[in-house]
């Protein structure tokens, strides 16, 4: 089963920048280890970091008009900063892989189970 | 079948022969295989067996030839994941494998049926589309999956122990709890529960009369309690201290345990209410200790315990303790008006005979 883990954390991009060079490095070479780690057991099939929600454009359409707003599509304490698609075979797994992420010790993971699509038909 | 067997010998003299023999070796080998095929299973199968499983009646002892022990212990590990909130965690064990009616489980929870109903449509459709495994978690994630499933056990428990009574409920909370006694020797807690529910299943044949009264415990005829059952309990209860470690259902075997003394010592009993309460604040064990203090110290202090607590308005059982006290006082006006608003809450009909009697004494 392939599970989306999206990663919420802490939302000040200030906070992020005011850390230590050597803090930050640390904290990316946690996620690194973190990655090779899903890809050497075979789990890994995506992951991006994105960028911060500061860059964020939410649209919807309504009466066949396209609505853009600058901003994420909620203004939330914590953000969308990234996510992992893995496959493993039990949501314990999935669990357990979202614990290890870096973020989960400051944030949360939200785990998400995918719609697994068969000649188009969801399983 | 080779295995089984060295199983068999190694755990009877420990645990005690179980009441079929050949069906539990039967039962372990085909544990043992079947063990062997769940690792190949794909969702789809499991779903299914999910399925099958929820069709299954609560289980007839005479069964266990064919029901397998493990597959059961299976289902409540899943019924009881972390995944689920713990309102459905318990809801879905006690449809799944305790066979009760959502009707049934609605009113035990004191929850309208339609949103009990949608609560195991949702609990169920989370575990398949979800991929909560149906296994018996890893040794890494058991302690904490393990205290889920104690508490679901006990409400299952509880639930067939009423009134009115459903043997077959209670029996299920015990036979579980045996399972897990045996599959997590190490855990004093599963004993602890173990034990607890063998005390107070022992004393079901005095509980409620044969014109289906409540009686309490100080007016129970002992004779009608399984001393069986009772010295079962106690084993278990040693099982649990031996292995010094402290828990909350311990401490109610053991109060369990004192309440089947001939003498009771309620000085004692209300110490370990003090315990329990130290490690499980609730305002219902607060209710209990209060009854307890009344027994020791008497019913003025019990009263100023039961006044304390303030969410219970709505509970019965704290307008009967309360009209107890005060009966006890000699303020029978005040009494009255308890065990009326007693009667008002009382949740089924063996209640309301018990507190109309007691209403009619005052």
């Amino acid at each position: 089963m392939q599970y989306l883990l999206l990663i919420h954390d802490r939302a000040d991009e200030k906070a992020w920048e005011a850390m230590p060079e050597e803090a930050r490095n640390a904290f990316m070479a946690e996620y690194g280890a973190y990655t090779e780690e899903l890809r050497s057991r075979g789990f890994f099939v995506g992951a991006n970091q994105l960028q911060p929600v500061s860059t964020a454009t939410t649209v919807s359409v309504r009466d066949g008009e396209t609505i853009v707003t600058d901003g994420p599509f909620a203004e939330t304490k914590e953000v969308l900063g990234g996510y992992y698609l893995i496959e493993v075979d039990t949501l314990d797994e999935a669990i357990e892989w979202a614990a290890k992420i870096p973020s989960a010790r400051f944030g949360h993971i939200e785990v998400r189970p995918v719609v697994m699509r068969t000649a188009g038909v969801a399983a | 079948m080779q295995d089984a067997f060295v199983r068999a010998a190694e755990r009877w003299p420990r645990d005690g022969a179980p009441s079929n023999p050949a069906a539990w070796i039967v039962a372990t080998a085909r544990n043992r295989a079947i063990d062997r095929i769940r690792r190949e299973r794909t969702l789809a199968r499991k779903t299914e067996l999910l399925g099958r499983l929820e069709e299954l009646a609560p289980s007839d002892p005479e069964d266990d030839e064919t029901v397998i022990p493990d597959e059961r212990l299976e289902l409540i590990f899943a019924c009881c994941h972390p995944a689920l909130a713990a309102d459905a965690q318990v809801a879905l064990t006690l449809s799944l494998l305790g066979g009760l009616t959502t009707p049934e489980i609605a009113r035990a929870f004191l929850v309208p049926e339609p949103t009990l109903a949608q609560r195991l449509v949702r609990a169920k459709r989370k575990i398949r589309d979800a991929g909560i495994p149906l296994r018996v978690p890893p040794e890494h994630l058991l302690p904490e999956r393990l205290r889920s499933v104690l508490a679901v056990v006990y409400l299952v428990f509880n639930a067939g122990y009423g009134p009115p009574v459903r043997r077959e409920l209670c029996a299920e909370a015990i036979r579980l709890a045996a399972l897990l006694a045996t599959l997590m020797p190490d855990e004093a807690e599963v004993h602890g529960l173990h034990a607890l529910l063998l005390l107070q299943d022992a004393r079901r044949d005095a509980r409620v009369s044969a014109d289906g009264e409540l009686v309490l415990l100080e007016e129970q005829d002992r004779s009608l309690w399984d001393e069986d059952e009772i010295d079962a309990g106690r084993r278990a209860l040693d099982r649990a201290l031996a292995l010094r470690i402290r828990g909350p259902y311990q401490v109610q075997a053991a109060i369990a345990s004192l309440h089947a003394e001939p003498e009771t010592d309620w000085r004692e009993i209300a110490l370990l209410y003090a315990r329990l309460l130290a490690l499980t604040p609730s305002p219902v064990i607060e209710l209990n200790a209060a009854v307890a203090v009344s027994m020791a110290d008497g019913p003025e202090a019990a009263l100023r315990i039961a006044d304390g607590i303030d969410s219970l308005d709505g509970y019965y059982l704290w307008h009967a303790s309360r009209a107890d006290f005060l009966r006890r006082l000699g303020r029978g006006d005040e009494a009255a008006a308890a065990y009326a608003r007693a009667l008002e809450l009382a949740p089924s009909e063996v209640e309301r005979e018990f507190l109309r009697g007691r209403l009619s004494a005052t």
